[in-house]
């Protein structure tokens, strides 16, 4: 896309409030992800970036503040000046806009490769079996993996697996993708892997949420680094700027460390 | 010699097919084989040289009609109570689970009712049922009622049974299955529910395929605890197999016997069962053991293909090892 073009906003996040019983862990977010746009969120540990994603498709119920996606309010349905609560049922559905993939995850071990990926769009989206069956071997070829969709997630490495788990999140063809510490659970030889899948796609213009550790990813990849800490935005912007000309004092000591 | 010395020690020319291993030797093992190969020889003897076993007799009555029936009996008991205490169970388990906290409380006071009351005792109390409520009927709750039936004609004894039963076996079943979906790493449902699953989808696809490995063991225990416990029925009079046994040597007074046919039964169904659950945890286990290990009988063929192989072998010797 053109630099001139400001793209529509696909994810906003408006004051958002969570706790966990005393433990305030989000203390008022805003975030605004633009469509095809990459946003990576950095913070050292418990600083509620992870929350932040849940909260996003509504693992975690907020406490004040909401969370749309493509106009629609996620978890709620607005009439005049009230949010009223869905119920599970249609959560469910706003989900399948929804891809996520998880820092350990979560194939379902007694399914195999294909059975994985084709699951949600044929039970939550109704979709029929032939044109899912298509999109799931184009996208196991995606991330390089066509020749396993007979196989079982246990005999694959921690990067396959992590990238089966990309391309069922993609089966669903969701609106936006979040992923929460995609790489952390996996041996250093194999992170590159997977990051190379999820750059292409960055590339394919598919809009991204990553949580993440791999400042050279978010160097790369992203289109705008959110630094998070003690519950808050601390800063955002290009990568340039937030990652080497940081304005807070927080930011540039995380940096520091990661560095 | 000092560990220096074997360090420094030159490496010998000599090619490591020179040298002859010797199998280290185990005197105890073939000691305690042969003591324990006298002892079964000594406990065979004695099953078949004494008379009183009355061998003949078994031999008579372990395929009787009576018995066969009996045998049948026993069979449709035990699978009424394990199919209809199994789905109640599982109900019950996933009442126990919800979010309702009277659901969750009804199920966990049947659970502490029927796991607290013998079985014999239940199964008196439904066979009396009769005498308790004469009439059922069935309405609307506490409103007129459509229509009634007596309760011998509903509940007669071979349902009181299946019944006492089944409620019964439903108490442990629902421990076993809520177990069993609770060893499930509770990330797969967070997954299941992050990709917008339909909930009744999540637990009987993602949730209860993945519990059956902890559930199949236990109920394997709970099956073959329930065709042995479908004897506790001899009180009602019904003629399972060792209420009829009972039945024959009142007849005929031969009571070992009889019970040794009854013994031979009960084992050849458990065994049976026993082969089932092998079989059933095979087919739950897929996708967790990378490969699975071969079964009993692939195992065999296995052998046989080796040792004919081996004979191949010998009897026309490999060229290319002969050098």
């Amino acid at each position: 896309m053109t630099a001139s073009a400001i793209p529509a906003p696909m994810v906003e996040v408006r004051g958002v409030h969570k706790s966990y019983g005393p433990l305030e862990v989000l203390r008022g977010i805003d975030l605004t992800v633009r469509t095809g746009e990459v946003t990576v969120v950095l913070g050292p540990s418990g600083s509620g970036k992870s929350t932040l994603l849940r909260c996003v498709n509504h693992l975690e119920k907020i406490d004040r503040g909401h969370v749309t996606i493509d106009g629609e309010y996620i978890g709620y349905r607005r009439v005049g000046d009230r949010l009223h609560e869905l119920k599970e049922r249609d959560i469910l559905r706003q989900r399948t806009n929804i891809g996520f993939v998880f820092q350990n995850f979560n194939l379902f071990p007694h399914l195999t490769v294909l059975q994985n990926v084709i699951e949600a769009p044929l039970s939550a989206q109704r979709r029929p079996r032939a044109e899912v069956e298509a999109l799931a071997a184009e996208l196991l070829e995606r991330v390089g993996l066509s020749g396993k969709a007979g196989a079982y997630p246990r005999q694959l490495s921690g990067g396959q697996q992590q990238r089966v788990a990309i391309a069922r999140a993609l089966a669903l063809r969701p609106k936006v993708v979040l992923f929460d510490e995609p790489t952390s659970a996996l041996d250093p030889e194999l992170v590159g892997e997977v990051l190379e899948a999820m750059k292409t796609l960055a590339r394919d213009g598919t809009t991204m949420i990553v949580v993440t550790h791999e400042i050279g990813f978010a160097r790369e990849v992203a289109d705008t680094v959110v630094f998070m800490d003690d519950g808050l935005i601390v800063e955002q912007g290009p990568p340039a700027q937030v990652l080497d000309a940081p304005r807070h004092e927080r930011t540039r000591a995380f940096l520091g460390k990661v560095l | 010699m000092s560990l220096t010395q074997a360090l420094d020690h030159e490496p010998t020319k000599e090619s490591a097919a020179d040298l002859r291993v010797v199998k280290a030797r185990h005197p105890w093992r073939w000691i305690a084989t042969a003591v324990v190969l006298v002892l079964l020889a000594m406990a065979v003897n004695a099953l078949i040289t004494n008379p009183a076993w009355d061998w003949p007799v078994v031999g008579e009555y372990l395929f009787h009609p009576s018995v066969l029936t009996a045998v049948l009996f026993t069979l449709q008991l035990t699978a009424l109570g394990i199919v209809l205490g199994f789905l109640l169970g599982t109900v019950i388990a996933l009442m126990r689970l919800s979010r309702v906290p009277l659901l969750t409380s009804v199920a966990w006071g049947y659970v502490w009712l029927f796991r607290s009351v013998p079985l014999i005792l239940q199964l008196l109390f439904w066979y009396n049922l009769a005498a308790l409520y004469k009439q059922i009927s069935f309405g609307i709750p506490f409103g007129p009622a459509f229509f009634s039936v007596g309760s011998m004609d509903l509940i007669g004894p071979v349902t009181a049974a299946a019944l006492g039963l089944a409620l019964h076996q439903a108490a442990y079943a629902a421990e076993i299955v809520r177990g069993g979906l609770l060893s499930v790493d509770p990330g797969q449902l967070e997954a299941a529910a992050a990709l917008g699953i339909p909930r009744a989808r999540q637990i009987f696809r993602i949730q209860l395929p993945q519990a059956m490995r902890t559930i199949v063991p236990n109920a394997g225990n709970e099956i073959i605890g329930l065709v042995k416990g479908t004897s506790v029925v001899y009180i009602m009079a019904l003629p399972e197999l060792f209420y009829q046994v009972q039945v024959i040597y009142n007849r005929n007074g031969r009571v070992i016997a009889m019970l040794l046919v009854a013994a031979i039964w009960y084992l050849i169904l458990t065994t049976v069962l026993s082969v089932i659950q092998y079989y059933v945890e095979r087919h739950f286990g897929r996708g967790l053991a990378r490969p699975l290990p071969p079964t009993p009988p692939q195992r065999v063929r296995r052998l046989v293909e080796l040792r004919r192989a081996a004979r191949r072998r010998r009897l026309a010797p490999d060229p290319g090892s002969a050098s």
